[in-house]
């Protein structure tokens, strides 16, 4: 009986001590000379992957070179870098716990997230807007009355779908699909009308399909979402040290450099351009850098 | 983890239905409509490949009846899913007008047929071969000796594999969220991520699991009692499931 208490006392003081260790990631960095950052494997040209396990994107670059400035500030010879794919329903969980260290993909940031992860400052503005077939007839909200509108599990569009569904007094059926890929592949194969999610994610979908001509993006944009990359909470020592890298690639013109990269020349698999010109609203977060929920852009 | 916070139930989604409450119950409609629909296809299909899987004289039927078994007890429940979902619909154009929940319940259904064929392949074989000669012997025809002197057996011998079976379905379901069914584990994810209250939502669903996999338990055992016949060794016991 008595061994068993000291084992379990054991347990509870390591358990103590990593949950100690895990609220400073920069000296759990120094010590284990390792990071792992979240990737996304189909979050348009913000985070994906071109297969055989390499993770590109205007975002994971961006992460890649945060994690670069670290390794800099902690003046570590070699950082070892660890990517671990996230989705969007384990991405909170496995920052939460500590798997994933910085995911730079396509969160955003709202104050229900905010109350358990932290993020750092918003690096992208997106308009969450409406994808569909060229020749579906369907050019705004309003017609999507009756229809089949697909969006993907686990993402804030979905509630933003269905507030404006109240709103504007429309009906139609709502379908779930698991990833963004799977979301596409719904409307693609004609089970879904319209797919309804980050403007950037559909483009970039739509960059990548067999027949890019076959779909168009509509109507105004459903919702503003400040997308940045997220952290684990309370551990300010870790978010200075990537919001002062994300502020050097801003000041010194390289983000800008890497968003041309990414969203206006030709990317790999296909070398297709997504085409979608720095957003005013991106442009504007750049110049104030902040990390203000998506609320405080409602009330604008 | 902090407090538990469950009024987020009572909470307004922002959609058609009022509170996450209600949808967590629409969404168990859907986890017992997928499995019990399922269940129905898999002790038909399952009883039909179980018994030409023991026809002697037809070794054809009896291959055929072997290559389902292989085919859907090989092939992860997932990939069927997305087989049935994506695939099969590209193959028989027909099929693509079908809505995803008769794919799913197809796809669970097929799975589990071959699970329960093979079970009752074991039962009928269990018995001792006596039993079909002496209904030859009486005169009966095959499918007459199948249904008076074989089959009514072998089912009460499989009735506890059948429980797990049954209560495997409706844990099986909640692979039908890959294919945009508004189940259980669909509305743990998506409510989950809108509230910030995963461990909340998943607690909920996993006791409307296991109230709903005790039920069937229960009316299995309730079956396994009624149907048993005094002195018959396999179903003396009575009771539970397993």
């Amino acid at each position: 009986m008595k061994k068993q208490v000291l084992a379990l006392a054991v347990m509870v003081l390591a358990a103590g001590g990593a949950f100690a260790q895990a609220n400073d990631t920069l000296a759990k960095i120094k010590s284990t000379g390792a990071v792992t950052m979240g990737v996304r494997d189909s979050s348009g040209a913000l985070a994906y992957t071109i297969g055989d396990g390499k993770y590109v994107g205007f975002h994971t670059e961006m992460s890649e070179r945060i994690l670069a400035d670290i390794q800099k500030q902690l003046g570590l010879p070699k950082l070892d870098i660890k990517r671990q794919l996230v989705t969007s329903q384990n991405r909170v969980p496995l920052v939460q716990n500590g798997t994933v260290d910085l995911e730079c993909g396509s969160t955003t940031n709202n104050a229900t997230r905010q109350k358990d992860v932290a993020f750092a400052i918003t690096t992208y503005v997106e308009e969450v807007r409406i994808a569909v077939k060229a020749n579906s007839g369907i050019n705004s909200i309003k017609d999507l009355n009756g229809k089949n509108v697909v969006t993907t599990t686990g993402t804030t569009s979905v509630q933003t779908l269905r507030k404006n569904e109240r709103a504007q007094g429309i009906d139609f059926k709502e379908v779930m699909g698991k990833d963004h890929a799977d979301s596409f592949l719904l409307l693609e194969s004609g089970r879904a009308d319209a797919f309804v999610m980050d403007g950037q994610i559909l483009a970039g979908n739509i960059a990548k399909s067999k027949a890019p001509a076959d779909f168009k993006i509509v109507g105004d944009a459903l919702s503003v979402e400040p997308i940045a990359c997220m952290l684990r909470k309370d551990d300010p020592a870790f978010l200075k040290a990537v919001d002062d890298s994300i502020k050097r690639q801003i000041a010194d013109g390289s983000l800008a450099k890497l968003y041309d990269k990414w969203f206006m020349q030709p990317i790999p698999p296909t070398n297709t351009k997504v085409g979608l010109p720095l957003s005013e609203a991106t442009k504007a977060a750049w110049a104030n850098p902040n990390n203000k929920p998506m609320e405080d852009y409602v009330k604008k | 983890m902090g407090k538990w916070d469950w009024q987020v139930f009572l909470e307004d989604p922002g959609g058609k239905i009022p509170t996450y409450w209600q949808w967590l119950v629409s969404a168990w409609g859907w986890t017992v409509s997928v499995s019990l629909c399922s269940l129905v296809v898999a002790l038909v299909l399952g009883s039909l490949v179980g018994v030409i899987r023991t026809l002697p004289d037809s070794p054809w039927l009896v291959r055929f009846g072997n290559a389902w078994v292989e085919l859907f007890r090989n092939v992860p429940l997932l990939v069927q899913i997305f087989l049935w979902y994506h695939v099969v619909p590209k193959m028989f154009p027909v099929m693509s007008g079908l809505p995803p929940f008769i794919l799913v319940v197809f796809a669970l259904g097929f799975f589990t047929s071959a699970r329960i064929a093979e079970q009752l392949r074991s039962g009928i074989q269990a018995l001792p071969k006596g039993q079909r000669y002496a209904g030859m012997a009486v005169g009966f025809t095959t499918p007459q000796y199948y249904r008076y002197v074989i089959l009514p057996m072998a089912y009460r011998i499989i009735i506890p594999p059948l429980t797990s079976e049954s209560m495997n379905i409706f844990k099986n379901s909640s692979v039908a969220f890959a294919v945009s069914i508004p189940e259980m584990i669909q509305f743990a994810m998506q409510a989950g991520e809108e509230t910030s209250r995963v461990t909340e939502m998943y607690m909920a669903v996993t006791v409307l699991y296991v109230i709903s996999a005790m039920v069937i338990n229960r009316i299995m055992a309730w079956v396994e009692k009624r149907v048993r016949v005094p002195g018959f060794v396999v179903a003396g016991t009575g009771g539970g499931g397993h």
